[in-house]
């Protein structure tokens, strides 16, 4: 009885322990960050397992968005004689929210839940314990490579996407290949309309905050996995929960404070 | 050893890849590289009785061409009026001081900008001064209103036919 009172306090307690450690474990990873320097090679390889085998999802994904988006925008905007304002459309609302949030979201699914999933993995095997061992600082060696690479790739991919889908495959197929949108007047009325400190400058600094919490979440999971299989999945699981949780509503205070005043 | 090398070489391509989508987004899609940021014109003043719609930052547009934009705008408290500051870059310093200023709507449902039709006066119009011709917003309402009421009269002054 007592303890199903004392529930609700069991979990405020565990939440807010949980805080303090993921914070002071962000402390020891942005320690670690300049020692990187002396091996970039270890980022190297994790920004081509996170980035570049990232590729693919976030080039196709980019690709549909962008054609959805032009193929709704024209749909709409012809009734109103305004199919030419499809660019400004699609832009404005990829370089500012699209782009960032749905990148954000594949990169957690993709390439944070193996993060996670592979420190669980050297956590449940005692790798980590080994090393600690060897005196070598797992954090070091195993954590910050991983969290600056993801940090490091998050706007890159976000502006491969959004180029995707705005200029290469995406809006500009549906648009002026396909439905016959002028293609002078499409560019035109872009960049009439986006501003580069308004729209790209924030899109790139939501990129990397998004970046930069994903990556946090993926190696603070995977290293305080219980060190069972179960555990290991739990981890990936909550890192894809938690993070596309994070990054949504990162998401609106980052928008409420750059686009909240105008 | 050249498994290493080749590693460096796709994570190299990726960078440069994505450093590159973000240029081209800078440069293709905003308007950095069409129209430079920190064109310093001078400021000049407008007065209008109604502005209609017109926001700070619109366009001030000479024969279509853009020319500046809406800095300011403030209410005159002797006169009631709205005093409109325009910035003009730099390189149009050659506008006559008698030069006319409306505030027109860019197509149908298109935001409203300050149109510029020049004067024939020798002397341009340099920092501080006010333009002093200036054309209204037209506001639909009133134009409305005017037409019916225009109407209205007409109907009353005609003279009733005689009977037979």
């Amino acid at each position: 009885m007592t303890r199903i009172l004392l529930l609700p306090f069991q979990i405020a307690f565990d939440f807010v322990q949980s805080v303090g450690q993921s914070v002071l474990f962000l402390g020891q990873i942005l320690l670690a960050l300049p020692g990187l320097l002396l091996r970039p090679g270890l980022v190297i390889q994790q920004m081509y397992m996170i980035g570049v085998l990232s590729l693919v999802i976030i080039v196709i994904s980019g690709a549909f968005v962008g054609m959805v988006l032009g193929l709704q925008g024209y749909t709409t905007l012809v009734d109103f004689g305004a199919e030419e304002s499809l660019g400004t459309l699609v832009a404005l609302s990829i370089v500012r929210e699209l782009g960032p949030v749905i990148t954000a979201l594949l990169f957690a699914g993709r390439a944070g839940s193996a993060v996670a999933a592979e420190i669980g993995l050297m956590r449940a095997t005692e790798q980590l314990d080994g090393m600690a061992m060897m005196a070598v600082d797992p954090v070091r060696r195993i954590v910050a490579p991983r969290f600056l690479a993801g940090f490091l790739c998050m706007p890159l991919l976000a502006a491969i996407f959004s180029l995707m889908a705005i200029g290469v495959l995406g809006a500009y197929l549906i648009g002026v290949e396909l439905l016959g949108v002028d293609a002078g007047a499409y560019w035109s009325q872009i960049q009439a309309q986006v501003d580069f400190n308004e729209d790209i400058l924030n899109g790139i600094i939501k990129s990397l905050a998004f970046g930069a919490a994903v990556s946090w979440i993926a190696v603070f999971q995977g290293y305080h996995a219980a060190p069972t299989a179960e555990g290991v999945s739990r981890a990936t699981t909550r890192t894809v929960v938690v993070s596309s949780l994070v990054v949504l509503g990162l998401d609106f205070i980052l928008t409420s404070l750059m686009f909240g005043g105008v | 050893m050249t498994q290493t090398r080749l590693l460096e070489m796709i994570v190299g391509a990726f960078v440069i890849l994505g450093v590159m989508a973000v240029f081209f987004l800078t440069m293709r899609v905003s308007n950095l590289a069409s129209q430079g940021n920190s064109q310093d014109g001078f400021v000049v003043q407008a007065r209008f009785e109604n502005i209609g719609g017109l926001k700070v930052g619109a366009p001030v547009r000479l024969a279509g061409v853009r020319i500046g934009r809406v800095t300011g705008i403030q209410i005159d408290p002797q006169t009631f009026e709205a005093v409109v500051s325009i910035e003009v870059a730099s390189r149009y310093n050659y506008l006559p001081d008698d030069s006319n200023a409306s505030i027109y709507t860019a197509g149908l449902l298109g935001e409203q900008y300050i149109g510029l039709t020049p004067g024939g006066s020798e002397r341009p119009l340099q920092a501080g001064d006010t333009i002093r011709f200036t054309q209204s917003a037209l506001i639909l309402e009133q134009i409305i209103g005017q037409f019916l009421f225009s109407k209205a009269e007409e109907g009353l002054s005609t003279p009733a036919t005689p009977k037979p």
